[in-house]
């Protein structure tokens, strides 16, 4: 009963501030709102057993990519009204992408109702929930079976993460950096120099 | 279903628990406070605070006052809502990670077995508070004292995530109480002085981690030498320029929960929890809770004597540490960990 609830309560909220994200007038609100969907979406997780995943989520969406996104939306100037303007033109794309989500996840639920054994022949088995915690056989498989689909996002992204590097990354000639060696590795004979200046001369 | 029985009793216990839990913790803070400008004030030679109650003890609760009955000032151009929600976020989610924090064996709120990744995605939620409350100020110097403090708490996360990994790497669990239990056993074991338990724990094997875990604790909570994101002399007073009475309070009380849970994990991760330094009476006599409290405090003290004693830090350099030094360090350590544990078969226990 408990677990009924808080799944409405949950699930409410996800879609409430969904809707929020796309209705908002204020960028910032709407990141605000996308936030909050995400953090609703892991109680969902949640509440599906998945704490790991439900805390995956809150660390690197939440906690790392809805800030970056934060940041972006807050530095830009945004002219509100014209952002408005477009609203009916893109809304025939937006909603046939809604439509193929849409299509999509009925494929994968009907798929699931009309035969539940077809994902059960491909998928490995699920250990038994007293032996090992839902974390370790998520670990058990992931660095097992699909050790090799794993290596290949990771490199997926290792390329990635080079690529915004490279993108991003400029060398302008004359700019002074600091350089921690060089400063440390002075010494009196290499920064200063003695000399005697006589009286009313000047160097 | 018995409703009595299975919903309300349990909803019931977990409130008292947490009930109690809280006014502990925040007389703990009310005092750590207190705590930390009077060793401010003493690396200074100065008294600090000595005028309400006897040696000025009862300082933090007159300051409470002060600020619940100071009026709540809106700034006009604010985002009112927003303005008001930064602390509420910033304090409730402070407090939230509490509710795993085991603080004697078996005396914790929640005792979930990903116990150690909750308070780790509490924490990577604590940037939102301070974003939130730069952007709503409509205000120049905490607009930018948000974006510094963004950067700067992401930064860090990484490498206390790194470390992080290499003690669960040791202890095999992501439950804070398995942690603990885990270093009921280790090097003073294998040297044959089974008492000296304060070898067993892994600030020992794990020193550099230890390090590391510190000066990132002090940047991910904004403490000194990295409090950039309130640097008086470049910010006014960073994010909360625009803040007074209640809700500056509640920034102000969030910040130094969170900086007390960043000692209480280090005691959790490094130092034993609630374990008793030697084995031996009168110290296995002491109750757990005793020692934990104790950990913690010691914690603070040095985070105290850092703020007291250690010039704050550029920002470039400070970028450059998290980066370009912790960074390769932890994830070095992560990676020289797990071989040395699989190498040497401790892992397989």
């Amino acid at each position: 009963m408990i677990e009924a609830f808080f799944f409405y309560l949950f699930a409410a909220i996800t879609i409430a501030s969904a809707v929020m994200v796309i209705s908002a007038r204020n960028p910032v609100h709407s990141v605000l709102f996308l936030i909050l969907a995400f953090v609703n979406a892991a109680g969902l997780f949640m509440l599906a057993g998945a704490e790991f995943l439900a805390l995956i989520l809150i660390v690197v969406y939440v906690g790392a990519v809805a800030v970056l996104f934060l940041f972006v939306v807050m530095m830009l100037d945004v002219d509100f009204a014209e952002l408005r303007q477009g609203f009916l033109q893109y809304l025939p794309v937006g909603m046939l992408i809604g439509v193929i989500f849409l299509a999509e996840l009925l494929f994968v639920v009907g798929a699931w109702v009309i035969a539940p054994n077809v994902g059960g022949a491909t998928a490995a088995p699920i250990p038994d929930m007293n032996e090992v915690s839902n974390i370790e056989a998520i670990g058990r498989l992931l660095y097992t079976r699909y050790v090799y689909f794993f290596q290949a996002a990771a490199m997926v992204l290792l390329v990635a993460m080079v690529g915004a590097i490279v993108l991003t990354l400029r060398h302008k000639a004359n700019v002074k950096r600091q350089d921690i060696n060089v400063q440390v590795a002075r010494t009196r004979a290499t920064s200063m120099e003695i000399k005697k200046v006589e009286s009313g001369r000047g160097l | 279903m018995n409703f009595w029985s299975d919903i309300l009793w349990p909803v019931l216990v977990i409130t008292a628990q947490s009930v109690v839990l809280l006014v502990v913790l925040l007389v703990l803070v009310a005092y750590l406070l207190y705590a930390d400008r009077k060793v401010w004030a003493a690396v200074q030679i100065r008294r600090g605070p000595n005028v309400v109650g006897p040696f000025g003890l009862f300082q933090s609760f007159a300051d409470l006052l002060k600020f619940v009955l100071k009026e709540p000032v809106i700034p006009s151009g604010a985002s009112k809502s927003l303005f008001l929600l930064a602390p509420l976020v910033t304090c409730t989610l402070a407090l939230l990670a509490w509710a795993v924090v085991p603080v004697a064996d078996g005396w914790v709120v929640a005792d979930i077995n990903i116990g150690i990744l909750f308070i780790f995605a509490i924490s990577s939620l604590m940037v939102y508070g301070i974003i939130i409350g730069g952007w709503a100020s409509n205000s120049k110097y905490p607009f930018l004292s948000a974006l510094r403090s963004a950067a700067q708490m992401v930064s860090y996360e990484v490498s206390i995530g790194f470390v992080i990994i290499t003690v669960l790497l040791c202890a095999g669990s992501l439950n804070m109480t398995e942690i603990v239990r885990s270093q009921e056993t280790g090097l003073a074991d294998m040297i044959g002085l089974p008492f000296l338990e304060i070898l067993n724990w892994y600030w020992l094997p794990l020193f550099p981690m230890f390090v590391i875990f510190f000066i990132s604790a002090l940047a991910e909570t904004n403490r000194p030498p990295f409090d950039l994101v309130e640097a008086e002399s470049e910010l006014v007073a960073g994010f909360m320029v625009e803040y007074g009475s209640t809700p500056y309070m509640m920034f102000m009380l969030g910040e130094y929960v969170a900086i007390v849970t960043m000692c209480a994990l280090t005691a959790i991760l490094f130092m034993g929890g609630w374990l008793p330094p030697l084995d031996i009476p009168p110290f296995n006599w002491i109750p757990g809770v005793i020692w934990f409290t104790l950990k913690t405090c010691l914690v603070f003290f040095f985070i105290a004597m850092a703020k007291a004693m250690v010039p704050r830090y550029r920002y470039d350099q400070l970028m450059r540490l998290g980066w370009k030094v912790f960074l390769p360090i932890s994830l070095a350590m992560v990676v020289i960990v797990a071989g040395v544990l699989q190498l040497t078969g401790w892992a397989g226990s």
